[in-house]
């Protein structure tokens, strides 16, 4: 390990000083703009070369591990423009100038050397660096015609950043009429002024007649108001958005979820969707939620909807089924494993609770409990996400009443939960009640599966809703 | 300055702790401050903050602060070459990247990290690190410590209790280092191991060495004990009051941006995502039916997504279309278990339903999951 100290220069060597020379020294001062020889053929700034400055402690080499910019970004001066590593130190280089980067010296894991061109630099012209470098164009009006302008002996009052404004525009505060106060020029009406030039910024004339429009406080007998008086016209001006479109490709699970849905548009959807009235269910669970947190399991609605819809599927086999590619045969599933649709950080995934038809609301409960913290850790495996055959989607939790679910293949059916409301109701005796109201959207495979049976299957699903006890009858 | 009560704690009676009121008006030349948090996010970005928004030409910071378990990878490391990633998933173990280069460490409440912040002018490790082992040895006197040429400090001349690595930015700088006082051993050993076979790249490797808790040598010692020694020295050094101020990562008023540091910190693209470009080259064996294949699989990793993927399956084994689908998926998506499961099981969907087919598919993903 070399721990001689290295002085690194850090003064700028500039490719220009070899030509320089030929140009006559006068005639510098009095060309327009100075531009200097190089050998790119593209712009008209001046190159520089920037150093690896000095890391410390000896260090006289770098690896050098992230490029931040690449050759035709434009920088700022103190913008990162890579990280280099020496020796467990990781070092952020930042950018000296304001410029184009013309040149990167190094690759990804090269090693650069201290005191050595890091990149190459190309600076704005007009940010000269050097002071024999002059830029001039039309010449600019001198400082004292801006600091007290008259108009018929007025003095116009402007503020400095109004000035610049005029002087970088080449304006004569002269020629603009203020609509501040005290005629104070403001920079609204200086964008007026330039919205009434035909675009091009003329160099001011000194021996040009200049008429300048009529101050307010004047008036003008017998001529029409319009023309006498200089109404203050707001420019539209389009309303500077710097937001960009950005465009990324389509991966993880976004490019899951066009699979599948562009999978599922083959497939002939209908519709149907209908209220419950989850009153009864409401009160059980309450019952039963202190029981199962006791056993350690959280009870949600989820495991009464599941289990009931297990329950249907016993009854109507064919929304447990599948359609073969070429629509030639329909296999009925024996295993109810109904998917519930999750929302993660990443995205939509729709693990299963396996063989609902043989799991007890409890049973289901606990599977869904460790599907849950799984799929929000990120660590669901294959078999959590595989066979499926059945689907309920609890939208509700988030929001929403009626939706319009969408089938997941190779399934054939799915439900999608709004959220439950307090509702007022008709009960039989004609009495208005509070009810807790859920709506229950279906989709089905119209090509298997009827309307009717669709309505049939929903009607059994909802009764064992409405009325839990009935439930237990048919509990297998 | 509000002084607490510190009746109740006889192991404070030598330091004063001030709340965060006076945290910017503390005397010049330097400023002790140890965090609340044991969030390894949080104590990342408090560091980053330090070094982005403090002006260190007046006073010099020594920042104090443990973790709960966690892995912190160093900037331009390779997480599946240093660590155990399917473990550290199953003993929710935390994976973080900090912004200082050097190797991967462990840490857990048995070890202190020590942020030495300085102008970049003044950064300066070697003395750092002399001033802790003065402080350990004003301490327990009979200890052998003494640091070594590679910046580590080393017990009985054979065992490394503390790691060294470095931030340099445009004007500040900052050096800090680990101090194992009582870790657990033996998951430290077994969460910097990795099974990943195969790995090719130019990722800063980390140089394994054999360590030892200063406890196992001095089991008087407690950790308050040794920051406490540090902090003192620190003050002498600095000719500061020896007093620490506490802080609290999640305080947005005190350290105004913290809470987007400590997000950045926790995002895929900046613990995985700044991975160098490496490539994994290995072999599948995959036991299927009677017979064992063996499955060569290559694939480039850039920004942690799959670049190019290549598996070596016998033919017809699995039909040409979903052979292709299962290439075209996993190029661009993340090097990583979970958005490749998600992938390979929507790709089941689509295919047609065959028990036969979808044994092989699920035995062929889970094993190329394993890589993950």
């Amino acid at each position: 390990v070399c721990t001689h100290r290295v002085r690194s220069c850090s003064s700028i060597r500039f490719i220009k000083s070899k030509y320089v020379c030929v140009f006559d020294k006068s005639a510098l001062k009095f060309s327009h703009q100075q531009r200097l020889f190089r050998t790119s053929a593209v712009s008209c700034g001046q190159i520089v070369q920037f150093k690896l400055s000095d890391i410390g402690e000896g260090i006289t080499e770098v690896t050098v591990k992230e490029w931040y910019i690449k050759e035709g970004d434009s920088v700022s001066q103190f913008d990162s423009i890579c990280e280099v590593q020496s020796d467990k130190a990781s070092v952020t280089i930042t950018s000296r100038y304001d410029g184009i980067i013309r040149k990167l010296h190094y690759s990804i894991d090269d090693i650069a050397f201290v005191g050595k061109p890091l990149v190459d630099i190309e600076i704005d012209a007009s940010k000269g660096v050097a002071p024999e470098e002059d830029v001039v164009e039309t010449p600019p009006m001198s400082h004292e015609e801006h600091t007290h302008q008259e108009i018929k002996g007025h003095k116009t009052l402007a503020t400095p950043a109004v000035r610049r404004l005029a002087m970088e525009n080449n304006i004569k505060l002269s020629e603009v009429v203020g609509t501040g106060k005290d005629n104070r020029i403001l920079k609204e009406d200086i964008l007026n002024y330039l919205a009434k030039q035909t675009g091009a910024i003329l160099p001011p004339s000194p021996k040009a007649e200049i008429v300048p429009p009529l101050r307010k406080t004047e008036t003008v007998p017998a001529a029409p108001k319009d023309k006498a008086r200089k109404i203050p016209v707001p420019v539209s001006r389009p309303i500077a958005f710097a937001g960009k479109d950005r465009t990324e490709p389509v991966t993880g699970f976004q490019k899951a979820m066009v699979k599948t849905m562009s999978a599922a548009l083959k497939i002939p959807h209908f519709g149907y969707c209908d209220e419950i009235d989850l009153t009864q269910l409401v009160q059980l669970r309450e019952e039963l939620k202190p029981l199962a947190e006791l056993r350690g399991v959280k009870l949600s609605f989820m495991p009464f909807f599941i289990k009931a819809a297990s329950l249907g599927l016993l009854q109507y086999p064919v929304l447990n089924a599948s359609l073969d590619e070429n629509c030639q045969n329909v296999t009925y599933k024996a295993s109810h494993n109904i998917g519930v649709a999750m929302d993660t950080e990443q995205g939509l995934i729709v693990p299963n609770v396996k063989n609902v038809q043989v799991c007890s609301v409890f049973d289901i409960a606990v599977e869904l409990n460790r599907l849950q913290s799984l799929g929000s850790a990120g660590q669901l495996g294959t078999s959590d996400l595989t066979g499926g055959t059945f689907t309920l989607s609890n939208i509700g939790t988030i929001g929403g009443t009626y939706a319009k679910p969408v089938i997941l293949p190779p399934e054939v059916a799915i439900g999608a939960l709004g959220k439950i409301q307090v509702l007022p109701r008709f009960n039989g005796k004609g009495e208005v009640f509070k009810a807790q109201i859920m709506n229950v959207s279906w989709s089905a495979d119209h090509r298997i599966i009827d309307g009717a049976t669709m309505a049939r299957f929903s009607n059994l699903w909802k009764s064992y809703l409405e009325n839990p006890a009935s439930m237990l009858l048919d509990l297998k | 300055m509000v002084l607490q009560s510190l009746k109740n704690c006889l192991w404070l009676s030598c330091i004063l702790r001030t709340p965060k009121a006076c945290f910017w008006s503390t005397a010049s030349g330097g400023l002790i401050i140890q965090s609340v948090s044991n969030d390894v996010y949080q104590n990342l970005a408090v560091e980053d903050w330090i070094h982005d928004h403090m002006d260190l030409e007046k006073q010099q910071v020594l920042f104090l602060w443990r973790n709960s378990p966690a892995v912190v990878i160093g900037r331009h490391q390779n997480p599946w070459q240093e660590c155990n990633l399917r473990l550290l998933r199953q003993k929710n173990i935390k994976l973080a990247r900090r912004r200082s280069g050097g190797g991967t460490v462990y840490h857990d409440l048995g070890n202190i990290n020590l942020t030495f912040f300085t102008t970049r002018k003044k950064y300066e490790r070697m003395e750092n690190l002399k001033l802790v082992v003065k402080a350990l040895k004003a301490l327990r006197p009979q200890l052998d410590v003494h640091v070594t040429d590679r910046y580590d400090i080393l017990l009985d001349r054979q065992y490394k209790i503390s790691g060294t690595a470095a931030k340099l930015g445009r004007t500040s700088a900052y050096h800090h280092c680990t101090l194992l006082c009582n870790a657990d051993k033996f998951v430290l050993s077994s969460v910097l191991k990795s099974p990943y076979k195969g790995l090719k790249s130019n990722a800063t490797p980390s140089v394994p060495a054999s360590v030892k808790n200063l406890f196992e040598e001095d089991p008087s010692l407690t950790s308050e004990m040794l920051l406490d020694a540090i902090a003192k020295e620190y003050a002498m050094q600095h000719q500061i009051d020896h007093h620490i101020t506490v802080i609290n990562p999640a305080d947005e008023t005190l350290l105004p941006g913290i809470s987007n540091k400590t997000k950045e910190l926790q995002t895929w693209e900046w613990v995985y995502g700044k991975t160098p470009k490496f490539s994994v080259s290995t072999c599948l064996n995959i036991a299927y039916k009677d017979s064992v294949l063996d499955v060569k699989v290559n694939m480039d990793v850039k920004h942690g997504r799959i670049e190019v993927c290549n598996i070596d399956l016998p033919e017809q084994w699995l039909p040409p279309g979903l052979y292709s689908e299962l290439v075209k998926s996993l190029t661009g998506s993340k090097f990583c278990p979970n958005e490749t499961t998600t992938l390979v099981t929507t790709l089941l969907r689509v295919c047609p339903q065959d028990d036969e087919l979808h044994s092989r598919w699920s035995l062929l993903c889970e094993n190329m999951i394993m890589l993950m």
